[in-house]
């Protein structure tokens, strides 16, 4: 049986159901056990750097938001966050606020986005269906304070473009109470359902020394007993007033790393309550000149999956000269290869994804209109939120399906 | 029995037309029950039906490295084979329509097909994913495919005959017998599990690492036999757990007995799809060594009280 030391040669992506943007991995096995892994990127090069230098100030701050869907406002609050530094802004301690609710809402829609890729990765569909039900409650949320599920846009040069209005706390307070009862149901599956633990622990192990060699960041490296938040060693926004844990683990697999996402999530709770609490009243934005001065800053920003490293030089005019993104998964991919060392095939997908890869998802645009006119003018309609849930439902209802009988958390009864 | 009645008893009731409606509704059933459980709405009653037809309308891709021949014809196999076993399984009553001394291993056998074709489709197709799958389909077969036998013929040694519908007679003549078997029953349901790939044995048609498996390179027509082969093959091996170790009911009317065996297989079908929900999918060798060292044993021990049980009763 010469033939068992044969190496096969698996191309794992560009296109692959495992994957939810194009990469490519090209998977030599030995049986089902994994030889060598190559691992190749720029299949999803948009010049979204150099768009920034052809472009203003302002429009920049829209395309960055763009690099990416899950943590589009980690990308757009490490952007502005250099910019303001060059121009030597003083953003209002509300706006801080606002901002760091939003960004705090968007690491639980993260990581339980997370949680739900990790369980369809592993085969286990239910966990997925149930947290992004759960997740639901958190976008809708998110589109209510700011008008989007993605891309949220409440970021500008000197502060923030909406308010959240003083009756919408409750509302977040409600959201953070339903979630973190889920949070602890989850990590009570974590602790106790079988094959989950058999699935993930063991999976993709990184010790420390080879985390901090390869530069691991955020859950990842946390997850191998680094202990690194941005949020904690460099404070910005409203950190420096808040209270928190930075939860660290020390499996150094995929069980390890779920665990941290996990703690995270209730620390996030925890943090969410206190900006409730502490939230102070005054301005939200203060005016921001047009032309950047001439200077260059470095930012950095503990997006959801980790360290966000954005650096900007400006040179006196309306654009900048040069923009620079390090996003966290560009970090983290020099670990997959280490992670991978003698796994099997099937550990694959799963490995790859406790990366938390960072998925580009297309932008949302719906139009309503009544047919037969135009999509401005006399025929077109706007829809509060409540419409467009309450439209949703019935138009599934007509068809056959009744969504209105599982009762969305945070959603509309029709 | 004329060749008039015959042919209708083949082909139409309780036959082949019979069992693919069934395979249809046995899909519909497993689907919605698996997205209430999510708490997904789930698909209409007409989904499968509608699924199988459009995908008869769709083009049939056959790569050109795949044998032609061995690619076309493994998803017909599967379905001869399917429908050829139900034949032989006691459905309401204690009679299948064709019955003889040794049908139970037949019937064991005819199943065991559909999982070949699943192999030989996949491996000729020759793309990466589908030889993947192929072999991933042959090595479980390793794993399941005993304690699922052993589990089946335990009953057998206890009526001490080899045909299922002598099998249905005794446990008829004998009513509450059957609750011995009760360990065999759970044997064969976590082994079905296996037979018909689903989670958590569903690693020959992992998605997230080996594309559909075997499936990978089929499309249209061939697809949707295959697709039909394994919805039949669901039905026909929960009739065979029905027929083997739930042997009651079998001598009523003929409406009440339909009745009865829709109730046994929809009990089945929702034990099936409630552990697909609640179970992640397992690697290879930890599906091997579950079976290897749980399964089987048990499998054993069914075997041990049955042999003992037959001294004393």
């Amino acid at each position: 049986m010469s033939d068992i030391d044969r190496v096969v040669t698996v191309p794992i992506g560009p296109q692959h159901p495992a994957l939810k943007e194009p990469e490519s991995f090209m998977v030599d096995l030995r049986g089902e056990k994994i030889d060598a892994v190559r691992i190749r990127f720029g299949y999803n090069h948009r010049g979204i750097e150099k768009g920034c230098e052809t472009r203003s100030y302002t429009q920049d701050l829209y395309l960055v938001e763009r690099v990416c869907g899950i943590c589009s406002f980690s990308h757009s609050t490490a952007f502005i966050h250099a910019v303001e530094e060059i121009a030597g802004l003083e953003v209002p301690v509300r706006a801080k606020y606002i901002r760091t609710i939003i960004g705090e809402l968007e690491r639980i829609h993260s990581h339980l986005l997370w949680l739900g890729v990790a369980g369809h990765e592993i085969g286990f569909d239910t966990l997925l269906m149930y947290t992004w039900r759960d997740r639901e409650q958190v976008m809708i949320l998110l589109a209510r304070l700011t008008g989007n599920r993605v891309n949220y846009g409440i970021n500008t040069y000197g502060g923030v473009r909406r308010d959240i209005a003083p009756d919408m706390m409750p509302e977040i307070l409600k959201v953070v109470d339903s979630l973190e009862e889920r949070t602890k149901h989850y990590i009570e599956l974590a602790m106790r359902e079988q094959t989950l633990i058999q699935r993930l622990s063991g999976v993709g192990k990184l010790s420390k020394e080879d985390a901090l060699f390869l530069g691991t960041v955020g859950p990842t490296a946390r997850a191998s007993g680094v202990d690194r938040d941005a949020r904690r060693d460099d404070p910005y926004l409203a950190y420096p007033d808040l209270e928190f844990k930075v939860v660290i683990d020390d499996h150094c697999d995929v069980y390890g790393r779920t665990i941290v996402r996990l703690g995270e999530l209730m620390q996030t709770y925890s943090i969410l309550r206190q900006l409730i609490k502490k939230i102070p009243d005054g301005p939200i934005t203060v005016k921001a000149p047009r032309r950047i001065p001439e200077g260059e800053a470095v930012s950095r920003y503990e997006a959801p999956r980790g360290e966000d490293v954005h650096y900007v030089r400006g040179n006196g005019t309306e654009k900048p000269e040069r923009v620079k993104v390090r996003a966290p998964t560009l970090a983290n991919t020099a670990s997959v290869g280490k992670m991978l060392e003698d796994g099997y095939l099937a550990d694959l997908p799963i490995v790859v994804a406790a990366i938390d890869p960072c998925f580009s998802c297309t932008d949302r645009m719906v139009g309503v209109r009544e047919s037969g006119t135009e999509s401005r003018g006399a025929g077109r309609k706007t829809m509060t939120w409540e419409e467009v849930s309450r439209y949703g439902v019935e138009w599934h209802k007509a068809r056959g399906l009744d969504f209105s009988s599982l009762g969305i958390p945070g959603g509309i009864e029709a | 029995m004329s060749w008039v009645v015959a042919g209708v008893n083949i082909l139409i009731f309780p036959g082949m037309f019979f069992l693919l409606v069934l395979g249809l509704a046995g899909q519909f059933v497993d689907r919605k029950l698996y997205a209430r459980l999510q708490s997904r709405v789930g698909p209409p009653w007409f989904q499968p039906v509608a699924d199988f037809f459009k995908l008869l309308g769709k083009e049939s891709v056959i790569p050109e490295e795949a044998d032609r021949r061995m690619f076309v014809m493994a998803p017909v196999f599967a379905l001869a084979a399917v429908v050829a076993a139900y034949l032989y399984i006691p459905l309401w009553s204690t009679k299948p329509i064709f019955s003889f001394y040794g049908d139970l291993v037949v019937v064991l056998y005819l199943l065991l097909i559909p999982t070949l074709t699943f192999f030989l489709g996949g491996w000729y197709s020759r793309s990466i994913f589908s030889t993947l799958g192929a072999v991933r389909s042959i090595t479980q077969l390793f794993a399941y495919e005993i304690p699922l036998l052993i589990a089946l013929l335990s009953p057998a040694l206890l009526a001490d005959t080899w045909s299922i519908s002598g099998m249905t007679a005794y446990y008829q003549a004998h009513p509450w017998y059957w609750l011995f078997n009760l360990i065999g029953l759970g044997v064969a349901l976590v082994t079905l599990l296996g037979k018909l790939e689903r989670v958590p044995f569903d690693a020959p048609e992992a998605e997230t690492e080996i594309v559909a498996g075997s499936f990978t390179e089929y499309s249209g027509r061939h697809l949707a036999f295959f697709r039909m082969a394994i919805d039949a093959e669901a039905i026909v091996s929960s009739s065979l757990v029905a027929a083997v170790f739930l042997p009651f009911g079998l001598g009523l009317p003929l409406w009440l007995g339909i009745i009865v065996y829709l109730a046994k297989l929809a009990g089945i079908l929702f034990v099936l799809a409630l552990l697909r929900t609640v179970f992640a999918r397992l690697r290879m060798d930890q599906m091997i060594n579950f079976c290897w060292r749980y399964v089987a044993p048990i499998a054993f021990l069914q075997v041990i009280i049955d042999l003992v049980l037959k001294e004393f009763l």
